[in-house]
């Protein structure tokens, strides 16, 4: 196990270098640079600028350059945000997503689970279809549109609940954002855990767990969940990346200042050590959790050994 | 398919028989295959019939099924147990493939014909705004300037006076073309990539999903955007090449696993070993031999493709990366929509419904297809 965990953080290190390359190469290969504006900057002042950032040196140099910082978690300073560090930008778009995203995924877990157990538990019911039909909605609406209609009638028209702005954790602006991004997810799981409990409810333990006089509740709850979610729990990261790239909308409709606001703001302002900071540290946190999620997984289901 | 009149000849697996990949952790096998199928017999998996005339295999013997009828030729031509018949009686059973499969046809052939039938019944085109000043402005759908009812504009207009409908429809065009080229894109990269990967075997193998390994655990919607906002200041047209290069080379990843997967239980075959024997060139078996017997698990894994690049478009066109003024797609008229979804609801809720009824629709045809192609891959 340790072997493995080994491995795996020995495969990450060079994913994150070569996505940082990749970003770093597509800032650096496209037609101009953040001070190309509509107005043409004095030689002088531009000089200036480059020389300051360093932008004066080979490529070479300052990819280099570049790189050394940010193995030490230092990813520069702002340019569109003049005098703030990326760091300090990032830790505070950070709390926003993470509850946001953390706060989706845990209902899309409860709804998407139980709705799923329901579905395979009365396979082919009238429970089954619905749960199904919706999820499949679930999937094939997008969530720039489940979003913008969620606000029309909870917000526009019943006046229920506040229509965008961030107001901290515990309040009612979280509502809308939360399930405009767990919609796709809860189908996804849905799906997902009622064909592991299909596949799991025919199996010989389970017929052994009945056999040997336990009661339903406690063949479904102890013995066919932690079989049957091992697909939900591989799932875990692409959902991460999803959530992702789900925030981005979702930060976009309901004005929330998190990552994903910055990261657009950054991509649209060709903020270069914004860009590649938002896009390393996403993609570390994404390649972190999916080995936890591999270690979950070794862990649920102890036929797999790596 | 198999219409070229060549007897379809079938290469009848078990991959249970087989050495499966060796890497993945090992699962015992799905046992949801349905008991029997329509002639009483357990399914074979992915019995495929050549494409092309100069590809014949005769039957591997041992790989019958149990309680497989074995035909004799004339019999297996016209008693039409080919994949693709059976394949074809299991999806027509299918309600849900069938509506996805007729709504996805009417779509397409509406979005294709629609504008000219459009330019000729009404008069409408997607660029067409009024000269008249009046009339600059978003009408409810089926009213005319004057409030009393109308044909003109069966879907209303948008804020410049433009028929909603020739702009779904032109949507459409552009929302299916994205879709179905990147969807090509990833087909022809991914299917190639698993079947050398799969074909070449050992370290190159190793180096090459490895390599997939990495590039999976990039958030690549994310590089997609910094691609796009970086090179963005282009022609409409130029943007759209963009979105076909961008969103074709981060979808052919799942490709080239499924792809190997399949390579990796063929290519120890007979007809392969045949083809071998015979001083066949290796890049000749792998595309004429092997590739043609990957094809079922590869147009449905394809079919579910399309939905997820199309919405991939409509996420970037509604960020604002995507397809630029003056064309439209299906997710830049809902980004119009949002904007004034308080106001002019039409404007959202008919490009909205149509990607939405799309989409469903093609998932659809896509999990029928796979049910029907290859009753194994369920699980997913």
């Amino acid at each position: 196990m340790l072997r493995f965990i080994l491995r795996r953080l020995l495969i990450t290190i060079p994913t994150i270098l070569v996505v940082i390359t990749i970003t770093w190469a597509l800032v650096r290969l496209a037609p101009g640079n953040f001070y190309t504006g509509e107005k043409k900057l004095p030689a002088a002042i531009e000089q200036n600028i480059r020389e300051k950032y360093g932008l004066d040196k080979p490529w070479r140099e300052q990819y280099l350059r570049m790189m050394s910082h940010i193995m030490v978690l230092d990813f520069g300073t702002s340019l569109s945000y003049p005098g703030q560090p990326v760091n300090a930008i990032i830790g505070r778009a950070l709390p926003v997503s993470a509850t946001i995203g953390l706060l989706a995924y845990l209902l899309a877990l409860a709804v998407g689970i139980v709705a799923g157990s329901v579905a395979a538990l009365k396979q082919n019911s009238k429970w089954d279809y619905a749960s199904m039909t919706l999820a499949m909605l679930g999937i094939s609406i997008p969530n720039f549109v489940l979003g913008p209609i969620l606000v029309l009638v909870f917000s526009l028209m019943l006046y229920w609940l506040p229509p965008s702005r961030w107001e901290g954790f515990p309040s009612w602006n979280v509502v809308l954002p939360v399930i405009t991004l767990s919609g796709i997810y809860m189908a996804y799981i849905a799906r997902l855990t009622r064909a592991g409990m299909l596949e799991v409810l025919n199996s010989d333990y389970i017929r052994t767990a009945r056999a040997k006089g336990l009661s339903e509740s406690q063949v479904v709850i102890r013995h066919a969940l932690r079989g049957g979610l091992l697909p939900v729990v591989s799932y875990t990261g692409p959902a991460l990346a999803f959530l992702l790239t789900g925030t981005v909308v979702v930060e976009r409709i309901f004005a929330l200042p998190g990552l994903g606001h910055y990261f657009l703001q950054a991509a649209s302002n060709r903020d270069e050590p914004l860009i590649i900071g938002i896009v390393a540290f996403v993609a570390i946190i994404l390649l972190l959790m999916n080995l936890l999620v591999d270690i979950t997984y070794a862990y649920l289901d102890p036929r797999i050994r790596y | 398919m198999s219409g070229t009149g060549v007897p379809p000849v079938n290469h009848r697996q078990d991959a249970l028989a087989l050495p499966m990949n060796e890497d993945e952790p090992k699962l015992p096998a799905d046992e949801t295959e349905p008991s029997s199928t329509a002639l009483g017999a357990p399914l074979s998996l992915s019995v495929v019939a050549p494409l092309s005339d100069d590809v014949l295999h005769t039957p591997p013997e041992v790989a019958v099924a149990e309680g497989d009828v074995r035909l004799t030729a004339e019999d297996d031509f016209v008693s039409g147990t080919s994949l693709w018949k059976d394949a074809r009686r299991r999806l027509l059973k299918n309600k849900l493939a069938v509506f996805g499969l007729i709504v996805v046809s009417i779509v397409t052939v509406a979005s294709i014909v629609g504008p000219f039938v459009l330019k000729l019944i009404t008069g409408m085109t997607p660029d067409y705004i009024p000269g008249d000043a009046a009339l600059i402005r978003s009408f409810p759908p089926f009213t005319a300037p004057d409030g009393s009812f109308s044909w003109t504009h069966p879907m209303g207009t948008d804020r410049q006076g433009r028929d909603m409908l020739a702009r779904v429809l032109q949507g459409g065009q552009i929302s299916l073309m994205v879709g179905v080229i990147a969807t090509l894109m990833s087909l022809v990269i991914g299917v190639s990539y698993g079947a050398i990967a799969g074909y070449l075997g050992g370290r190159v193998d190793n180096l090459m999903m490895r390599l997939v390994d990495v590039l999976y655990a990039i958030p690549y919607i994310i590089l997609v955007i910094v691609l796009l906002a970086m090179f963005k200041d282009q022609t409409p047209r130029g943007q759209l090449i963009l979105l076909f290069i961008a969103l074709g080379s981060v979808s052919w990843l799942t490709m080239a696993r499924i792809v190997r997967g399949q390579v990796l239980s063929l290519k120890h075959q007979e007809f392969v070993l045949a083809a071998r024997a015979t001083g066949v060139s290796t890049p000749r078996i792998i595309f004429r031999h092997i590739v043609p017997n990957t094809l079922g698990p590869v147009i449905v894994y394809a079919t579910l493709t399309i939905p997820s690049v199309m919405l991939a478009e409509a996420f970037l066109s509604f960020l604002g990366f995507g397809v630029q003024p003056p064309l439209a797609s299906w997710g830049s008229l809902v980004t119009d929509g949002v904007q004034n979804i308080g106001i002019f609801p039409w404007q959202l809720i008919f490009p909205g419904l149509t990607m939405a009824l799309t989409l469903f629709s093609l998932n659809f045809l896509g999990d029928g297809l796979r049910d029907a192609l290859d009753p194994r891959m369920r699980k997913f």
